[in-house]
């Protein structure tokens, strides 16, 4: 259900500024959101200062370096640093992308860095994903097969393997899930447009048998027809996905099998 | 507090296996909108500033009184459809229900009130 207002322990307060670095021409100031759990504190922006001339390239650098350099106590997830294992989503300079491909040249001005909206926040910019990742496997993301399996493969023609690319190459960063004010809104129920391009990549796939089952799964106002094209999924998701495209395509398969 | 696990919180009560009904039911009456609302407004901008006598006559004819009834029963329906959708995404539990109920209840009012109207003016 909308809930257009903060409840009052998640309004954002001023935090601490740190000073600036010594003998710096290059300096960036970073605006980062700060929650921990542990203090009872409403959540805070604290205000950072790098010398750019000793930082790497991209937004994952300057975190790093900030960590590294200057508070050891900021918190966020990260690993592979080249954009393939999603963890280090979040909202930087109002766009949900991954911190490690998003270049510091790519923002005007300050640098300011929120977690992924509308989620619950574990700690500073760590978003609670277990009911993402809960409905990702509610869709059963696994290749579903009746018939008896074969002696060596499941064989796929080039052309239907066609068919996934746009679609396997998504990295479950939430990015765009987080994006959709229909997520924002109904995420305990509308399945949201990460998971619905999941759904609809195991859908199209030619060697998985359950596609019927799939769609019946899906058919639920809430489920699935809380897409209403708006688009912020295909405009943030770092990937260059179009997931606003797959949830489009199931609903014409919805359509095909009832009229 | 409940003790659910994360998959069963996800998974809710499972799917309602409807949906695509309301999804095509608006596809087909935004197509028909598309058809009905030009000619209406047509039709309609001809009716207004004449005289009573005139605009009865105007409406006794078969053409104009078809096409504002199929306008009428078609826009409100629509209207209708998008305005659940609208208690869906913004309202949840027995106030969405009520207001689901309400706006079913107000749309057939319209037709009915809208049709006994045209009706009387076209007969």
């Amino acid at each position: 259900m909308v809930q257009l207002t903060l409840p009052k322990n998640s309004r954002i307060t001023t935090g601490k500024t740190w000073p600036k670095p010594e003998d710096a021409t290059n300096v960036r100031k970073f605006q980062i959101y700060r929650w921990t759990p542990d203090d009872g504190q409403n959540p805070r922006v604290d205000t950072y200062f790098l010398d750019m001339d000793k930082c790497g390239p991209m937004v994952l650098d300057a975190l790093i370096k900030i960590k590294n350099e200057i508070d050891p106590t900021l918190t966020f997830r990260r690993s592979c640093r080249e954009g393939i294992c999603g963890s280090c989503a979040m909202n930087i300079d109002g766009i949900n992308t991954l911190a490690c491909i998003y270049g510091l040249d790519e923002i005007k001005g300050d640098v300011s860095i929120y977690p992924l909206p509308h989620m619950p926040v574990v700690k500073d910019l760590i978003p609670d994903l277990t009911h993402f990742y809960a409905q990702h496997a509610s869709i059963m993301p696994w290749l579903e097969t009746k018939t008896n399996r074969p002696a060596k493969e499941w064989k796929q023609s080039i052309e239907d393997r066609k068919k996934l690319d746009g679609l396997y190459e998504c990295v479950m960063c939430a990015s765009c899930s987080t994006s959709c004010p229909s997520y924002w809104w109904n995420g305990d129920r509308y399945l949201g447009p990460a998971a619905l391009l999941h759904a609809y990549r195991w859908i199209i796939d030619s060697r998985d048998e359950a596609t019927g089952e799939r769609l019946d799964e899906l058919e639920d106002p809430y489920k699935l027809y809380r897409c209403h094209t708006i688009m912020n999924c295909a405009k943030t998701c770092p990937k260059g996905l179009n997931p606003a495209k797959a949830i489009a395509e199931i609903k014409h398969m919805m359509v095909e099998r009832s009229i | 507090m409940r003790y659910l696990t994360d998959r069963k919180r996800a998974e809710g009560l499972g799917s309602s296996r409807h949906g695509t009904d309301h999804h095509w039911q608006m596809l087909v009456s935004s197509i028909l909108l598309c058809v009905l609302v030009p000619p209406f407004i047509f039709t309609f901008g001809i009716g207004l500033g004449g005289t009573h006598e005139e605009v009865i006559a105007y409406f006794g004819r078969p053409f104009p009184a078809i096409l504002t009834a199929l306008t009428l029963i078609v826009g409100i329906n629509h209207v209708k459809y998008e305005a659940q959708e609208a208690i869906e995404d913004y309202m949840g539990g027995t106030a969405a229900k009520l207001a689901y109920i309400a706006v079913g209840a107000f749309a057939y009012t319209l037709i009915a009130a809208g049709l006994f109207a045209l009706v009387k003016i076209a007969l």
